[in-house]
């Protein structure tokens, strides 16, 4: 197993390391120590490898990430995940402001809260937050899941398209053309797909409320002309 | 973008270690701002006595017989400890307005950095590598401080247009994030009397702070108040006598990472600000 402390070794070698990485590849997990909240650790990685983490990252950790499960065994700094496109994130402590920014696809986890800006302009992502997330979480998110154990704060969703926000706990405001809808058979289904995936165990998918767009902002209203 | 950090010591056996802490987290925050630096330094007061830190572009001329220039006004007690472009002066308490007036009419190219019992700042144009060399701040005692990296937006890089700003005795401010309301600000506090001595946004906030707490309001309410006065983006780390404060603009897009154990609480830009504090891998660490 690649041990990589980044104490002695620069960030550059570490990801280059993990860029080189070839189909096939023995070296199929590494290992990053010290990390000392750097930012850019494990960024673009595309190779089927698994990155531990020890330690607090800072920004924009596992970015663009397209292959690689990538572990923090700490907090992230902004941006965590941002613009993911495949794999798996986990986060083992809190998340700073934007985490899983205009995210593709793939999984972040982060099992205790996330700041500001959760999942904004999401874009396929499903996003687990075992804890609360902060204001203006999923603005503009277009598409795949945010799933929230606790509380959301100000502003959930404003001007959301199609992702889907599940919270369990209260939220404090909803943005504009954000609003409380039907909990069906099929979103139960997709909840309890995210929370195995997450490893959660203790609830329930009828625990959660869903909330997504009114579709009211989709297309520019004449009547509202004078108001620009 | 610019860095803040700052550091309030609850453990004293730590007090001898404030400039060494203090400096090591500034310079982790050189990417932030590499082009002035300056810190605020609070130690213990003395009674009765006050500090003045001043500073000029020719310490040379004007630091040159300023003690016997000021006996006359300050008296035998007056102490003058230069450190590069700044010194500190040390008077009678009762005598610091006097003293004050006094520099202005006989060196006017000296400016105050800052008043107060137990205040320092001092501030910098370059690397804050070298900013903090220069003052030797590593070897600085205290009890708190807090300090700033500037990357300019608003105004021009000068030292003057460095952080921190103080317009108040004991009172400074730092900030990451740039005002849009900051000229019309300037202009009511102005009415008010209060002086200012650039055109930064940064420091219309620190008067804004310094004119709320002459007002009646303590510190946390002067800070409440910013948040619906002052229009823009914003973090700010404002010092006091007694410790420091932190706000963020609603939107809260400019960073800001605490942490506490029960030797300190700490404040950050960023993490890495902070990792090289005692026991901080056990800190409750979390966004303010």
């Amino acid at each position: 197993m690649p041990t990589f402390d980044l104490q002695h070794t620069t960030l550059r070698e570490l990801n280059q390391a993990l860029h080189q990485v070839k189909p096939g590849t023995n070296e199929t997990h590494f290992e990053v120590l010290n990390p000392r909240g750097s930012h850019a650790v494990a960024v673009g990685v595309d190779g089927d490898v698994a990155v531990t983490v020890k330690g607090s990252v800072g920004y924009y950790c596992g970015g663009m990430n397209s292959g690689a499960t990538i572990t923090v065994e700490g907090s992230a700094g902004p941006g965590v995940g941002e613009n993911m496109m495949a794999g798996t994130i986990h986060i083992k402590g809190d998340a700073s402001q934007y985490a899983g920014a205009t995210g593709r696809g793939g999984l972040l986890v982060i099992d205790g809260n996330a700041s500001s800006r959760c999942g904004i302009s999401m874009k396929g992502i499903n996003i687990v937050v075992k804890g609360s997330i902060g204001h203006m979480s999923a603005f503009m998110a277009q598409s795949g899941n945010l799933v929230v154990l606790g509380d959301a704060g100000d502003a959930l969703g404003d001007s959301l398209y199609e992702a889907r926000l599940f919270v369990r706990g209260s939220v404090k405001s909803l943005g504009a053309d954000c609003i409380e809808k039907e909990l069906r058979a099929e979103h139960l289904e997709i909840l309890q797909d995210l929370l195995d995936k997450a490893g959660v165990t203790d609830v329930k998918p009828s625990d959660f409320k869903r909330y997504g767009s009114a579709r009211k902002l989709y297309n520019f209203n004449i009547d509202n002309a004078e108001a620009y | 973008m610019c860095g803040i950090v700052g550091l309030f010591l609850k453990d004293k056996s730590l007090e001898p270690r404030l400039g060494e802490l203090l400096s090591e987290m500034l310079v982790t925050m050189t990417d932030r701002g590499p082009d002035s630096a300056g810190i605020a330094i609070y130690g213990a007061p003395d009674t009765g006595r006050s500090k003045i830190t001043i500073q000029s572009p020719h310490p040379e001329k004007d630091f040159q017989g300023l003690k016997d220039l000021l006996k006359a006004t300050a008296g035998d007690s007056l102490t003058v400890h230069i450190k590069a472009t700044h010194a500190v002066l040390g008077v009678d308490a009762a005598k610091a307005e006097a003293v004050r007036a006094a520099l202005a009419a006989e060196r006017p190219d000296i400016r105050v950095m800052s008043t107060g019992d137990s205040v320092e700042i001092y501030k910098e144009v370059g690397l804050p590598k070298d900013v903090a060399n220069r003052f030797d701040v590593v070897h600085m005692a205290g009890t708190h401080g807090i300090g700033h990296t500037r990357m300019a937006t608003e105004s021009a890089v000068t030292t003057l247009g460095a952080h921190p700003f103080s317009t108040g005795p004991d009172q400074c401010l730092v900030h990451n994030g740039s005002l849009s309301n900051h000229n019309n600000l300037r202009r009511e506090l102005k009415r008010e009397g209060m002086r200012f001595e650039t055109e930064n946004d940064s420091e219309v906030a620190a008067a804004y702070l310094t004119s709320q707490m002459a007002h009646g309001k303590n510190l946390g309410q002067a800070l409440e108040g910013a948040v619906s006065d002052l229009d823009g983006f914003f973090t700010f780390v404002v010092g006091t006598k007694s410790g420091f404060g932190v706000v963020r603009d609603p939107i809260a897009c400019k960073p800001a990472v605490m942490a506490e154990t029960d030797q300190y609480v700490a404040f950050g830009s960023e993490y890495r600000a902070l990792v090289n504090l005692p026991g901080i891998e056990n800190a409750r660490v979390w966004g303010p």
